[in-house]
């Protein structure tokens, strides 16, 4: 009879046991924020759709202290995710060669923080000259 | 040189099937060099202070991928991993995560031998040749396609390092995807359509999450991640094509 009996160690906890687990638990975590802020954007176009008393209504319930530190933490959230996001970029598509060489990874993530950024800025400024 | 002498304690998780219910830890006091590697301070162990200490290795420079250890709690090749490092610390070694203990630090590695089988992972000419059409020839942009994806060395520490493949032990896994990847980019294959079922199926690369670790610790820098990540948009567009073209793609 064989006296082999392989022995199959828990998973329990398995994301506390490794920082880059930790790490991973944390940026997949806030994606979270990511939902949540979409939530907050489509109840205000919700709002618009019933009307301008409704819409100055949502505007009015922004303001509230609690709202703006939602936003605070929503900022921060998805600044992280962003800047994550980006970091696994080179390893998640197909490598891009430019002139015979394969671009580097940290290329193809200042890439994407860049573009990220310009988009951010650019939005800003349609939402500033809009405001004026 | 005598009392210059430095010990390190080693703690090993022991398993021995014969008697043990589950495994335990160990600690050895083992005397050491500089230039010792953690293999090098195992070995130690099993030469002088027990000789029923079970581990794998062979090569002792890292091109061999059997002496894959948690070291730590991270996984590496305890060939080019120094006790140096750890030193005055503790240094804690235990056998491959994710995968069942056979004895000590020895896992069953049964669950991918199969894996490695039912990926093919070999050239399936794409139409037959006869000698005197004489060799495949490729060009040096042919080659940079996969050979990053044939210096795999089997060494199983991206699996150790793969929360998926831990919880899901039927997932194919980083290796075996990026060894399936090398042969489905290689310019003299043709059975990409055949493998292309593997990565579709319920063990395919859906199971990746893109926690990237697998990549981290590849002593080939193989880049395991990026061989399931290509695959996942490989198997979407598979997916999607059926439609255009009803013949072809996933089945």
């Amino acid at each position: 009879m064989s006296k082999r009996r392989p022995y199959v160690r828990s998973m329990d906890g398995w994301w506390r046991k490794n920082p880059f687990f930790v790490e991973y638990m944390i940026h997949e975590g806030t994606a979270l924020f990511v939902a949540a802020y979409a939530g907050v954007l489509l109840a205000g176009l919700f709002r618009l759709s019933q009307g301008e008393a409704a819409w100055n209504a949502w505007l009015a319930a922004l303001t509230n202290p609690w709202y703006i530190a939602f936003h605070l933490a929503a900022l921060l959230a998805l600044s992280y995710h962003t800047y994550t996001w980006f970091k696994i970029m080179p390893r998640t598509m197909p490598p891009v060669v430019v002139g015979g060489e394969r671009l580097p990874g940290w290329v193809i993530t200042a890439g994407g923080l860049a573009v990220a950024a310009a988009a951010c800025l650019g939005l800003l400024a349609l939402v500033w000259g809009m405001a004026r | 040189m005598s009392d210059m002498q430095k010990t390190i304690e080693i703690e090993v998780l022991r398993y021995h099937p014969e008697k043990d219910k589950e495994p335990h830890r160990q600690v050895f006091e083992v005397p050491f060099t500089d230039d010792m590697s953690v293999l090098q301070g195992v070995q130690y162990i099993k030469d002088y202070l027990d000789g029923s200490l079970s581990f794998r290795w062979s090569c002792r420079m890292a091109i061999c991928g059997s002496c894959g250890m948690m070291i730590n709690g991270i996984p590496n090749l305890s060939c080019q991993t120094f006790l140096r490092d750890y030193y005055p610390a503790r240094v804690r070694v235990e056998a491959l995560a994710h995968f069942p203990i056979e004895r000590d630090l020895v896992i069953n590695m049964e669950g991918f031998i199969e894996k490695l089988e039912s990926i093919q992972p070999y050239i399936i000419p794409k139409e037959e040749r006869t000698l005197a059409q004489g060799e495949y020839l490729q060009t040096p942009e042919q080659l940079n396609a996969y050979e990053q994806f044939s210096s795999c060395i089997n060494c199983l520490l991206c699996y150790a390092a793969c929360p998926q493949f831990g919880l899901n032990s039927s997932f194919i896994g980083p290796a075996a995807t990026a060894l399936l990847h090398r042969y489905n980019v290689d310019s003299r294959d043709g059975g990409k359509a055949e493998r292309m079922e593997l990565i579709n199926s319920e063990e395919g690369v859906f199971n990746c999450t893109a926690v990237g670790y697998c990549s981290e610790v590849c002593p080939k820098h193989v880049d395991p991640a990026n061989a399931v990540n290509q695959n996942k948009t490989n198997s979407a567009a598979d997916y999607f094509l059926r439609f255009l073209a009803p013949k072809g793609g996933a089945k």
